[in-house]
């Protein structure tokens, strides 16, 4: 089967991600195999933006609310050409712009994060800022699961369906694992597309490794004039790579130089 | 002060299309005017201050001069990370507002009791921190923030503190205004203190000591030309502020006179570092923190029985 070019691009913001944590030494790869394919689909078939004019005013905002996954984004922005890929070898080192958390001093991302939580308030006011000026632009945000137990999340959701916020698109990145086990186990969340439901926001919930669907379902967003709009996208933990798949070890582990091209030769192997 | 502010930021709003007021469910009977004039520039974000603040940094990215508003601790410690992440660290923006700073919720209790703010929030990057003197200086305050780039913090009292400029003065963020001469020694105070200070001022004045008085309505950035001046001009400094003892206005001063080994005799009024756990007005609890009067007297009484000693010592190396 021919790969689109959402898959393409996902299997590049896999590998790249793959290979800057592996040399960096760093976190949280299990963070962005599950995120690849949604950011994969996002750049390559639902933002406005243009790389070439990063800070354009008209552009969709797009938060990253799940910062640790930095590697993923900085590999989607690249590829996209918001910055040369190169850039990608320093992630974490010495004086490199690309921080391990996702920073807003680097050409496309809107707005730095890391610290869980931040992400949906920010969206609200980008939101909220949008339709008193009458501008058509869009706002999305990615959170984690994990991400759902902090109360600064409820406070926006109470927020953005009171304010009408149907310009604002939010996105669960479901992969059921966060720091400390998984999270039915640490603090459920279940029955979270109810809960949104409960908050009055327009809810789907789709597999979020199903590219087809999520560029049906995206393309369909916000689903409702009036609401803002939330896709619960059930995911999997370390996708892609069968030795990091739904474990929790891969939020902290580094893949060594055999673990790398092992890893490799699964998210690079043709579809 | 709180009545000042909402006529300066309706006068800013009306003039400046970008200006917004945001407010955590506080400023009833105070905010309505605002509101009413401009309800696309209104926001009751509700009992939700992290989310506040954040939507705060999320309008202020998107163009717009943003004053959040609530009391106490609430639009500061309750979001710190929200300030210092969404808001300091994009430069956005927004100009936090709290009424009722220091002990002006004395009675209500140690949650109302605003005391460690000055320290916390100087100590965020790109933050300004200002605490002003008078209804006229939190006026000007208001629309000193407001036109300046960037985080702003605005440590305002409630309502009927006493107008000690009889005149607007010149008002400069990082200026200290000098409002009673004097050479003998210098109070510095912040925010609703400057009153304490200026009553320090006419008590000392009676004992033929004349102290300067400067109103350090700017925290941060710290004016430290003023400091070093009244370091050589003055024989003692004393700081006044409604605040904890540490990491405030005392403790900034205190920074400038040691780095630039001055040697000045110093002291300073602030709050003991103690929760309070019983009921009192401002003026019980400004008490505790005892008498810039005495403390000035003490440290030039002390200045001159060192010199004393120093002069009566050498005279008896030279015997």
């Amino acid at each position: 089967m021919r790969s689109t070019e959402s898959q393409a691009l996902a299997k590049r913001i896999r590998s790249h991600a793959l290979r800057m944590v592996h040399a960096a030494k760093a976190s949280h790869i299990g963070s962005c195999l599950s995120a690849a394919d949604i950011l994969a689909v996002l750049y390559a078939k639902v933002l406005r933006v243009d790389p070439t004019r990063p800070d354009w005013p008209d552009r969709d905002r797009f938060i990253f609310s799940k910062g640790h996954a930095a590697a993923a984004l900085y590999a989607v922005l690249a590829e996209k050409g918001f910055f040369p890929l190169e850039w990608l070898e320093s992630y974490c080192r010495d004086g490199s712009p690309l921080t391990g958390h996702a920073t807003a001093t680097v050409p496309g991302v809107d707005v730095s994060t890391g610290s869980l939580g931040h992400g949906l308030p920010v969206a609200c006011g980008m939101a909220l800022a949008a339709k008193r000026k009458g501008l058509s632009r869009r706002v999305f945000c990615l959170m984690s699961d994990g991400e759902c137990d902090e109360g600064s999340v409820w406070e926006a959701a109470l927020f953005a369906p009171h304010h009408y916020l149907d310009n604002l698109v939010a996105i669960v990145d479901y992969n059921k694992l966060q720091g400390f086990g998984p999270v039915g186990e640490v603090l459920k969340l279940e029955p979270l597309a109810a809960k949104w439901q409960a908050f009055r926001w327009s809810v789907r919930e789709i597999d979020g490794h199903d590219v087809p669907a999520l560029e049906e379902t995206l393309a369909a967003a916000p689903f409702e004039p009036g609401r803002p709009t939330i896709i619960v996208a059930h995911t999997v933990k370390g996708k892609g790579v069968d030795y990091m798949e739904n474990r929790l070890a891969w939020h902290y582990k580094t893949p060594d130089a055999a673990q790398l091209d092992q890893a490799l030769c699964q998210v690079e192997c043709p579809i | 002060m709180r009545t000042a502010f909402i006529e300066a930021v309706c006068e800013l709003a009306a003039r400046d299309p970008r200006v917004w007021l945001v407010t955590g469910d506080l400023g009833f009977s105070v905010l309505e005017r605002f509101a009413q004039q401009f309800p696309d520039r209104f926001l009751n974000a509700g009992v939700a201050e992290q989310n506040m603040t954040g939507l705060a940094a999320g309008l202020a990215l998107s163009d717009c001069i943003v004053f959040t508003y609530s009391i106490a601790n609430f639009p500061t410690l309750r979001c710190l990370e929200q300030i210092r992440n969404d808001v300091c660290y994009h430069r956005a923006n927004v100009k936090i507002v709290a009424v009722g700073g220091g002990f002006t919720y004395a009675s209500s209790g140690y949650t109302h009791h605003g005391l460690e703010d000055l320290s916390i929030l100087s100590s965020l990057p790109e933050m300004t921190v200002v605490a002003p003197g008078d209804p006229q200086e939190a006026r000007l305050a208001t629309e000193a923030i407001a036109s300046r780039q960037g985080p702003c913090y605005l440590r305002l009292g409630k309502a009927g503190e006493p107008v000690i400029h009889a005149t607007p003065p010149q008002f400069e963020l990082g200026r200290a205004i000098r409002v009673r001469e004097g050479d003998d020694a210098t109070l510095i105070s912040t925010g609703g203190m400057l009153k304490e200070a200026v009553d320090a001022h006419d008590k000392l004045r009676a004992q033929g000591i004349r102290a300067r008085v400067l109103s350090m309505h700017t925290v941060k950035p710290l004016d430290e030309s003023a400091i070093l001046e009244a370091a050589r001009e003055t024989a003692a400094i004393v700081t006044l502020e409604e605040h904890n003892c540490h990491g405030g206005l005392g403790s900034a001063v205190a920074d400038v006179l040691a780095l630039a080994g001055t040697g000045v005799p110093f002291g300073k009024i602030a709050v003991p570092d103690r929760f309070w756990h019983v009921a009192g007005s401002q003026a019980h609890f400004r008490g505790l923190a005892g008498d810039p009067a005495e403390l000035v007297a003490r440290l030039l009484g002390s200045r001159r029985s060192l010199a004393e000693s120093r002069r009566s010592g050498r005279k008896g190396l030279a015997a």
